[in-house]
């Protein structure tokens, strides 16, 4: 591949209500192959994705948040999340997972990937990116 | 421009794979270039050869894959997202033990790597769905 671009997966909706948020994340650990510089947002139900102490037992349904956490050893380190979609469902940072990554450069330190923003400053992070991975 | 298209819903339930095919079919009519179009989420099942639409509705499935034999348009089908909803390929049947295929004529099965790639190599990935 010639040029690196950068890859924003935008991630809209609750995690078990519709398939989406478990196929984007296939996206996610797939792409990371190809060494592009990727981010995530997470914004409107999207946040619902990162909760944590996620049980699914009774929707018979697999429970993937604990991939989430992998994000970091596929290179995944800038994961933004939008403070007002956290507000408007009665949220904070700490009901969600704490992910991180380990800085090489810096002997493995292990460094926050979340990045709490607001909603203006989600659209300086997109009006900064070059393909859109929506779902 | 060079576009990579994605189809991220299924024929007749859901707009968007009538959109995405409009768009296709223009911007390749203005001469400009599609790379691929990728289907994924429940868009794979644009791919089934066993749809029998009524005669007077347009058939979604034969017309993608016209429009890939008058254009060579690559028309590809995600391979994880196929083999939950049971869109078969005579590979897939080998491979998970099927008695069937059902894929269209037009249409293959491959992996997400393929959506990347064309969102790599492409000026604009567009993405049709919710």
């Amino acid at each position: 591949m010639s040029e690196i671009k950068k890859f924003m997966y935008v991630n809209r909706r609750a995690p078990y209500g519709t398939i989406y948020a478990w196929e984007s994340l296939e996206v996610v650990l797939i792409g990371a192959a190809f060494e592009q510089d990727v981010s995530m947002a997470f914004i409107d139900d999207g946040v619902y994705q990162l909760i944590k102490g996620q049980d699914t037992t009774g929707l018979e349904m697999k429970n993937f948040s604990p991939t989430y956490a992998a994000l970091g050893d596929y290179e995944v380190t800038k994961i933004y999340i939008e403070k007002e979609s956290l507000e408007e469902r009665g949220l904070t940072l700490d009901d969600l997972q704490h992910l991180t990554w380990e800085d090489e450069d810096e002997d493995w330190a292990e460094k926050d990937s979340i990045q709490l923003i607001s909603r203006a400053e989600m659209v300086k992070v997109f009006a900064d990116q070059d393909v859109f991975f929506n779902f | 421009m060079k576009f990579t298209i994605q189809v991220n819903e299924g024929p007749y339930q859901h707009q968007a794979t009538d959109s995405a095919y409009l768009f296709t079919k223009a911007a390749l009519e203005k001469g400009h270039e599609i790379f691929r179009v990728f289907f994924y989420h429940d868009g794979v099942n644009n791919g089934t050869r066993l749809t029998t639409p009524p005669q007077d509705d347009r058939n979604i499935v034969k017309r993608w894959g016209e429009l890939s034999a008058g254009h060579d348009l690559g028309l590809v089908i995600c391979g994880a997202a196929a083999q939950r909803r049971g869109i078969v390929d005579d590979g897939e049947a080998e491979r998970n033990g099927k008695d069937a295929t059902n894929i269209a004529e037009g249409f293959r099965i491959s992996g997400l790597g393929q959506l990347v790639e064309g969102a790599i190599q492409s000026d604009r990935l567009v993405v049709f769905g919710d």
